[in-house]
């Protein structure tokens, strides 16, 4: 992976792209790639690389979170353990996994990611470069709201063109006409108790 | 109505006796044209089922019509997502009286394992009235063949004449359902309440 990022240094001036470590034992780490120089990147990777396959398109919401950091010290024999939390704020991820049909390599994970998840949820399509991105950047933007710039065709896919909401992001929230469950429990059956106390 | 027992003893003496009635529905029951329509895997049990080995034309039903206009049945075979959804009841609308609708498979009844997800119809039934529904996932083509043989004995039951008789032969009663819009959320509205009523959430052991 280290090599690679080092060839794309070298054959992209400027580029910006970084490694994300994956610590499972797969140990499939991906490229994250800067939006400003993302297509000249993946020219190069599919040009000099050989990564010529672009097989999925899929996006990641991540929603602003906090991180517990532990710092243990030893001071006079004793262990004391420091907690600081860190703000994490949000923002929508684009994957896309890329495979060597030529070199017969893959998948190679790279991905991108947008400013926030509010007003800046813009990423450059690679569609020029994939043609197969097409579709699925398509379902990426309909299901949740990442916007391609530079696609060519970007309408919703799956969901009707009238439909507003994002159905992935974690923050989505199901129209509420699910009002009939033949065993309801737990949140299902306060749900339908409380309908009944309003009707 | 005919004596059963008369007609029994007539039936021995070689002579047969039918009311314009049994005729009738004994015509209809046995030649249901289905409309050839699948929305998900259950089609291909449907496929089966007319197909040779469990052979639906035993049942007078293997006329698939590739047009709504032509057809007496609609099988509603697979998952109906929200997006299907106006088009199968437009398509429901426009076949002619009388209609029957059989719910083949769970996706089709209630949703199945789709229920809780945001873009499938909880069941067929909130837009159009079934008269059969079929659960498995997806059925096995015995179990359509079975609920074609209810649905059979459900047309030879019907009345044609006097109060209660079926809808069909009641003038007054038009068969024409609303096809819901896209809305911004959801389907507007989410279920026809003429057709839909959700039964009282209870728990069985309260």
């Amino acid at each position: 992976m280290n090599d690679l990022v080092e060839a794309i240094r070298a054959g992209v001036p400027g580029a910006g792209v970084d490694v994300v470590e994956n610590p499972g034992p797969s140990a499939q780490h991906a490229l994250l790639l800067a939006g400003s120089t993302a297509v000249a990147v993946a020219e190069f990777l599919r040009d000099s690389q050989g990564w010529d396959f672009c097989s999925n398109v899929t996006g990641v919401d991540w929603p602003a979170r906090k991180v517990r950091e532990v710092r243990k010290t030893m001071q006079d024999g004793k262990e004391i353990s420091e907690s600081t939390e860190l703000d994490v704020p949000g923002c929508l991820e684009v994957v896309y996994h890329l495979y060597s049909l030529k070199n017969k390599l893959g998948p190679l994970v790279v991905r991108m990611r947008t400013g926030n998840r509010g007003d800046d949820v813009s990423v450059p399509s690679l569609t020029s470069v994939w043609k197969s991105a097409e579709f699925q950047e398509r379902e990426a933007f309909d299901l949740f709201g990442i916007q391609f710039s530079d696609h060519p065709d970007l309408r919703r896919i799956l969901m009707w063109d009238e439909f507003e909401d994002f159905p992935m992001r974690k923050d989505y929230v199901a129209p509420d006409d699910c009002e009939y469950e033949p065993t309801p429990h737990d949140e299902i059956l306060e749900r339908v108790n409380a309908r009944r106390g309003e009707a | 109505m005919l004596d059963e027992a008369l007609r029994s003893d007539l039936q021995k003496r070689g002579i047969f006796v039918a009311s314009f009635e049994d005729l009738y529905n004994w015509g209809r029951k046995s030649s249901l044209w289905p409309l050839q329509f699948g929305l998900a895997c259950c089609a291909i049990e449907m496929i089966a089922t007319a197909a040779a080995r469990f052979d639906m034309a035993r049942f007078g039903a293997e006329v698939f019509r590739p047009s709504p206009r032509q057809a007496d049945l609609m099988i509603i075979a697979g998952t109906v997502t929200k997006k299907m959804a106006p088009l199968v009841v437009r398509l429901y609308n426009q076949m002619p009286e009388p209609k029957y609708v059989i719910a083949m498979g769970a996706c089709a009844i209630s949703g199945g394992p789709f229920k809780e997800g945001y873009n499938v119809l909880k069941g067929i039934d909130r837009f159009i009235p079934v008269d059969v529904a079929i659960p498995g996932c997806p059925p096995r083509p015995e179990a359509l063949l079975e609920g074609l043989i209810k649905l059979q004995e459900k047309i030879a039951a019907q009345r044609l004449f006097g109060p209660g008789r079926a809808r069909h032969a009641d003038a007054g009663d038009a068969a024409d359902y609303p096809v819901p819009a896209y809305g911004a959320h959801d389907l507007e509205p989410p279920l026809n309440s003429g057709v839909f009523q959700p039964p009282p959430a209870r728990r069985p052991d309260a």
